[in-house]
């Protein structure tokens, strides 16, 4: 069976906020509606709603449930959602598109990420009986990634301080970035060790966000934008959750997704990569094999805005957008999540 | 009641009972015997904490195999500002330990007293916990053999 072809057509991204008072739905409502007036599409061309977001982060079960306040649920419609980034909420409508029930799909996700100490919220995900009673964090379970990265010379703590000073030194141009800086390298370096070898600069910025994009096919994503980001390849892979059997000096499942993904075939503009800490952003362009031509995360990444659940989604944004404006003819999109780069989806996108 | 703002608490937590299973029961068993045990997998590997299913075939595993309680650290972080329920209330090092005997490490906390007592290579010891109802946390610690200098 030939693929379709589907296309990101619009995208919207709430800036970045911290301690925020308002509701999960508060949130979303008005980045939806931004995108759809955006896009110049009414609600009921939206054949299918994909929603990605954490329950743990409430604290609370099924509370997903009642962010469809934000998409209003009368007339009927066709929605999912994935206890995970936005980003998945994505790749599950890009096959439902694909199965050739809907062309269009709007795919959105939140997270109010600063409403609990979301280090230790996250690694409540991890195995139950080996790892969360240990309450580790994911920042802690970083750090012994970057230290085995360190020690076998795969990454240095210099090229950690650059990931940081660049992305931080780039957030000045992203509306949506929270953490900005002009930091040096040898100021960076400087700074104390939060969770020895990491600094808090090597840690992303949790923040507060939404943000939402809309997927069509063929001939309608051709009406809908001028110049679609479509999407040429897309794979997800996932490394074993028994931390100690995971290689931490690679991400084998980042090479296998890129691979599959097809990010060889051809040069990439622009790479989006969801790395919340820097060490991890070295380990990816490692994996995925991406030259020094690629300018990486223009807008700051993960590092200097990282809303859990939302911030995958961003990069697919950040990179469609790109696409839109013509300054990127291929661009590359990745989210992970999990604790060390546990899961990891990467998709390649190209203009026409 | 704070002024007029009701404050209800709320714990996130595993509020429900369950069964560990086969493995799980015999893991937890020999920890609050204070005895370690891992398994091995289909390519002579051992796993400790043990794994249930072969990460490489997905196979049932069933050869247990006895360790010592001590081991060698593979990788470490320096947590300096401890959080709550965690294994230790003063800094700590995280690890991944490598139990002798054992091929796939596991994570755990090392007392080492500074970060200048734990490098990639440092023999552990297991500190079990004066409680011991089974599980990981029948673990309180490790211990950097020799003593933290």
């Amino acid at each position: 069976m030939a693929l379709r072809d589907i296309a990101i057509v619009g995208t919207a991204q709430r800036p970045s906020e911290v301690n925020s008072t308002f509701t999960s739905v508060e949130i979303l409502l008005p980045v939806i509606q931004q995108l759809l007036d955006k896009v110049g599409i009414e609600r009921s061309e939206i054949g299918f709603w994909c929603h990605g977001s954490c329950d743990y982060m409430s604290g609370q079960p099924f509370s997903f449930v009642s962010a469809v306040d934000a998409i209003g649920a009368w007339p009927p419609i066709i929605e999912s959602h994935v206890e995970a980034d936005g980003a998945l909420a994505l790749y599950e409508a890009w096959v439902k598109i694909q199965t050739g029930e809907v062309d269009v799909a709007l795919v959105f996700s939140n997270g109010k990420t600063t409403s609990g100490p979301i280090d230790q919220i996250l690694s409540l995900q991890t195995d139950p009986y080996m790892v969360a009673p240990l309450k580790p964090g994911f920042d802690a379970l970083a750090a012994l990634q970057a230290r085995a990265c360190l020690e076998a010379g795969v990454v240095t703590e210099r090229q950690m301080a650059e990931v940081a000073a660049r992305s931080r030194r780039d957030a000045h141009n992203n509306a949506v970035a929270f953490t900005k800086g002009n930091e040096s390298v040898d100021e960076l370096l400087a700074m104390p060790y939060t969770l020895n070898p990491l600094r808090a600069h090597d840690c992303a910025t949790p923040v507060d966000g939404a943000n939402a994009i809309i997927l069509a096919a063929g001939d309608v994503a051709r009406r809908l934008a001028e110049r679609p980001a479509w999407i040429r390849g897309i794979d997800h892979r996932i490394d074993t959750q028994r931390l100690g059997a995971r290689s931490m000096i690679t991400s084998s499942s980042a090479a296998i997704a890129a691979q599959k993904a097809g990010v060889a075939k051809d040069r990439i503009d622009v790479a989006e990569l969801h790395a919340p800490y820097t060490h991890q952003e070295l380990l990816l362009r490692n994996a995925m094999g991406l030259s020094e031509s690629t300018h990486i995360n223009p807008s700051g990444g993960a590092l200097v805005a990282n809303p859990a659940m939302a911030a995958g989604l961003a990069r697919f944004a950040e990179a469609a957008e790109s696409i839109f404006a013509g300054s990127a003819d291929r661009v590359l999109a990745h989210c992970t999540s999990g604790p060390m780069l546990q899961q990891n989806l990467v998709c390649v996108m190209e203009g026409e | 009641m704070v002024g007029d703002v009701f404050v209800a608490p709320l714990e996130v937590a595993f509020p429900y009972k369950r069964t560990v299973g086969t493995l799980l029961s015999r893991f937890f068993t020999s920890l609050s015997e204070c005895r370690l045990e891992g398994t091995r997998g289909s390519d002579g590997r051992v796993y400790f904490p043990p794994a249930e299913f072969d990460p490489l075939t997905g196979a049932q595993l069933t050869e247990w195999v006895s360790l010592s309680d001590t081991g060698t650290v593979s990788t470490w972080a320096w947590q300096s500002t401890p959080v709550e329920g965690q294994p230790l209330s003063h800094p700590f090092a995280w690890a991944l330990i490598t139990i002798d005997g054992a091929d796939v490490p596991m994570l755990h906390a090392v007392d080492a007293g500074s970060p200048e007592n734990i490098a990639i290579g440092t023999k552990v010891k297991v500190r079990w916990a004066q409680d011991r109802p089974g599980g990981v946390t029948d673990i309180a610690c490790f211990d950097v053999v020799g003593g933290a200098s």
